[in-house]
């Protein structure tokens, strides 16, 4: 793999193509920024903010700065890791997340970002706000408790599965996950088969009549925090 | 309900069934049928051929839309700071008392709705409130009584008595009790002009030619950003695109600044012209207006000028004589979302979308408005741009500062004597302008608007410009009788319903900081909160992904700056170790209600919460 733009991310240096962004090389490289609304295959977003870098000393989202050589990303820093963490945080308290009661427990990308980052806690108070259960589709459950807005399940529909179940609804606090039909998910023509259904890094899409299958202790987060796929890769270049 | 959907569709044809003029579409549904129903949005979806959801997301983004039938007067008392100490409330008590609803309801007989709403560019006149599009301003408790009797009698808004305002205020196109207070009118934006004469001039040169005058002119961006606009221009001017766009920002809806509706009453057409010089310049042929919701009372009159310079030549094709130069702008009306003035939310609204900001890079002088290349600049920019070309860079650098040149129109409000809008030599001291309008006695202020920051009298010597007190205009001026930290929490409650939602440390973090503020307040913060608010305001700062965030804690971190013993003794201080802002008596009386019985703890029972 020929890279043809070099930077570094904390002082090691890095190979890129151009076009690709910070999140994009560095995983091809073997490091690891944390991410939630970033997801292979779609669109860049930028909108949870937890993979923030300092980009020549400037905050940036890894996930949608694209490289230029001679870049000098700083990842790994107490600071970073805080303002992380406290963002992490604050998808926490903004939902109702109880994660020992959660299907998606031991799959789920923000409890695995929780335990990476090392939250106990919350720093910040819990909302408890009042959200809705969408049940109306057979096969396929919404439970908006979980959801952090990430808007994977809207870019999945629209770039993955052609359709367009998902959109963005109201502003500010209230933003929320729309779905295209009055009556509910069950009034799309979303399928259990989607890559959307698949796209949640929550657990507020939830299949239906499959949870729970893994014991405690066998799923995926319980056998290597979330990013050691990526920190396990073997890179082709090689590092300073 | 009455079935729309012939009107619907008829509205959706009107703008050729174009999904980008979805602003425009649902616009003219709110009119029509005072709301847009669940049936409106199957019906602007399939006419546009665009999932119902999409047009969902825009329809319960903006403010002036609603789900839910509204009255057929929608009245919209402003709350921003200003109003709030020129008696507000008092104008709140008088309407929920004529209309006997509260806010957010409507009138059973379907005549009114009461809503509040952020500021509407009259804090010099305030306190003000909306009628539909109709603006009344200095309102006093009789008028409120008047106004609603007229209004249950004739049913129509312009029978309001109403004296009209000065300037073009009392244009029959405008016909508004707006005034102008027009204080001090400078060099640059306020002077006399003839139209054309600098579109004639610009035309006589290059394009590259016009770029390096505005470039040596040292003019920057006037909206508060303050980037270099010769530079703006250069890199749109540059980038690959088959159209390019020049886009005007007449969103103002920074709390305090009311500038550009000055301006957009007296010197529109200036504005105009250095949009077209702008056209000109980056070989652009189409330019849009993007005017906020607020301001609605002037459309007709700002299209009316647009028509006669069409008329003259100075827009169209062949623009005065030039062969092969067409310009020409259309006005896109907002509708009520604080957010559109960040230049890319604000070309997300031009598209007929929620005012969600793009992703940066790239910036629209590469992707723009429909991803091509773009310019941007605020209204003020636009009239210094003509007036620049008029009368040549270094008249502008005589004027200001080595790194602000020129004036700056100046917004000042709150507990002067002579609010109003200043033209005034970037550089002059805070202390000055105070003494300019009439402020004695001041304890803070506000440059900046909600986005920017409150000083203290220590600070009064500082200048107004780029290089130390930047401002896209706003002043807000407060006497020792304010509270500071009210005053901040007015400001995180703007920013909590103004965040677009789209990132989180904006999203959640406004919220978190609004409830911890208001701890203070409340008089049970603990001293550690202090250094929470700082923390956390500074992972908004730093995290969030446009201006709106970046800067949406400001007003709690200027005021820890400059104001900390205002939270310093507001502190709980009872000398434990506990949580301050946990009350478990409170906390239990919760629970005792539901079990019908005092706490063995607490004993006697407060009867609930």
């Amino acid at each position: 793999m020929g890279g043809n733009v070099s930077f570094t991310i904390d002082g090691k240096d890095v190979q890129g193509e151009q076009g690709q962004t910070i999140l994009q090389a560095a995983a091809l490289s073997g490091i690891y920024i944390p991410h939630l609304c970033a997801m292979k295959g779609l669109t860049p977003w930028g909108s949870c903010r937890v993979c923030t870098v300092l980009v020549n000393g400037r905050p940036q989202a890894a996930c949608t700065m694209p490289i230029s050589d001679g870049m000098v990303v700083e990842n790994e820093t107490a600071e970073l890791k805080d303002l992380r963490s406290s963002l992490v945080e604050m998808l926490f308290v903004e939902g109702n997340h109880y994660c020992m009661f959660c299907e998606k427990s031991g799959y789920c990308e923000l409890q695995a970002m929780g335990y990476r980052l090392g939250m106990l806690l919350p720093r910040h108070h819990y909302m408890f706000p009042d959200r809705k259960v969408d049940a109306s589709h057979p096969d396929v459950l919404l439970d908006f408790n979980r959801c952090i807005l990430c808007a994977r399940c809207i870019r999945a529909s629209v770039e993955m599965d052609g359709k367009h179940v998902f959109q963005f609804i109201q502003r500010g606090p209230h933003k929320r996950i729309g779905v295209n039909a009055e009556s509910g998910v069950g009034g799309t023509n979303l399928s259990v088969h989607d890559k959307a259904a698949e796209s949640c890094p929550v657990g507020c899409i939830i299949k239906k009549r499959v949870g729970f299958s893994v014991p405690v202790g066998q799923r995926k987060y319980d056998q290597k925090p979330i990013g050691s796929d990526i920190e396990s890769r073997q890179t082709v270049t090689k590092n300073g | 309900m009455a079935d729309n959907s012939d009107v619907n569709r008829q509205i959706c044809g009107k703008f050729g069934n174009d999904k980008g003029r979805l602003m425009d579409i649902l616009l003219s549904v709110q009119a029509e049928s005072g709301c847009i129903a669940s049936g409106a949005l199957d019906d602007i979806a399939k006419s546009l051929s665009i999932s119902r959801v999409e047009v969902e997301s825009v329809a319960t983004f903006y403010a002036f839309f609603s789900r839910e039938q509204r009255g057929r007067f929608v009245i919209r008392l402003c709350n921003d700071i200003i109003d709030q100490i020129k008696g507000m409330d008092r104008i709140a008590a008088a309407i929920r008392a004529e209309l006997g609803i509260d806010f957010g309801e409507t009138t059973a007989d379907g005549l009114f709705s009461l809503e509040y709403t952020p500021c509407i560019g009259m804090c010099d006149q305030a306190p003000a409130l909306l009628i539909n599009y109709k603006v009344v301003t200095r309102v006093s408790t009789d008028m409120v009584h008047e106004i609603v009797q007229t209004l249950r009698e004739s049913k129509n808004v312009e029978q309001l008595k109403l004296t009209l305002g000065d300037g073009n205020n009392s244009h029959p196109l405008v016909r508004s009790m707006v005034v102008n207070n027009l204080r001090e009118p400078g060099a640059v934006v306020f002077a006399p002009t003839t139209p054309g004469v600098a579109l004639q001039r610009a035309l006589s040169e290059q394009p590259v030619e016009l770029i390096k005058i505005v470039k040596a002119s040292r003019l920057r961006g006037r909206g508060g950003a303050g980037f270099p606009a010769g530079m703006k221009w250069e890199f749109t001017r540059a980038a690959v695109g088959e159209r390019k766009f020049v886009v005007c920002n007449a969103d103002e809806g920074e709390p305090g600044t009311f500038k550009d509706r000055v301006i957009l009453t007296e010197a529109a057409g200036l504005m105009f012209e250095g949009m077209t010089i702008a056209g000109y310049a980056i070989g652009a042929s189409e330019g849009i207006v993007y005017l906020r919701g607020e301001y609605a009372y002037l459309l007709q009159f700002l299209e009316e000028i647009l028509s006669k310079r069409r008329a003259a030549g100075l827009l169209g094709r062949d623009i005065l004589g030039k062969s092969g130069f067409k310009f020409d702008i259309r006005i896109q009306l907002g509708a009520g979302a604080y957010v559109c003035g960040e230049e890319t939310a604000l070309l997300s609204s031009c598209e007929g979308k929620a005012g969600d900001p793009k992703t940066r890079p790239p910036f629209p002088a590469q992707k723009g408005y429909l991803g091509m290349p773009t310019v941007i600049n605020n209204v003020e920019t636009f009239c210094a741009v003509a007036r620049i070309i008029e009368n040549g860079p270094g008249w502008f650098t005589s004027m200001g500062t080595q790194g602000s040149a020129g004036t700056k129109v100046f917004s000042v409000s709150g507990d002067c004597s002579s609010p109003g809008v200043y033209e005034l030599p970037f550089g002059i001291t805070v202390s000055d302008l105070l003494a300019r309008v009439g402020a004695t006695d001041t304890q803070a202020v506000q440059v900046g608007g909600a986005a920017g920051r409150m000083i203290g009298p220590a600070e009064f010597g500082r200048k107004l410009c780029y290089d130390d007190l930047a401002t896209g205009g706003s002043v807000m001026v407060f006497g020792q009788q304010r509270d500071v930290l009210a005053i901040a929490h007015a400001f995180m409650a703007f920013f909590v319903e103004e965040s677009c939602g789209y990132c989180t440390p904006c999203r959640v973090g406004t919220s978190l900081m609004f409830e911890r503020l208001g701890r203070f307040l409340a008089g049970n913060a603990d001293l550690a909160d202090i250094d929470y608010l700082e923390k956390t305001g500074k992972s908004v700062k730093t995290a969030s992904r446009c201006g709106l965030g970046q800067t949406a804690a400001n007003p709690v971190l200027s005021t820890i700056q400059n104001f900390r013993k205002e939270y310093e003794r507001r502190v709980k201080t009872n000398g434990s170790v506990f949580l301050s802002s946990f009350d478990p008596r409170r906390a239990v009386a919760v629970a005792s209600g539901l079990a019908g019985r005092a706490s063995e703890h607490f004993g006697t029972q407060k009867g609930g919460v």
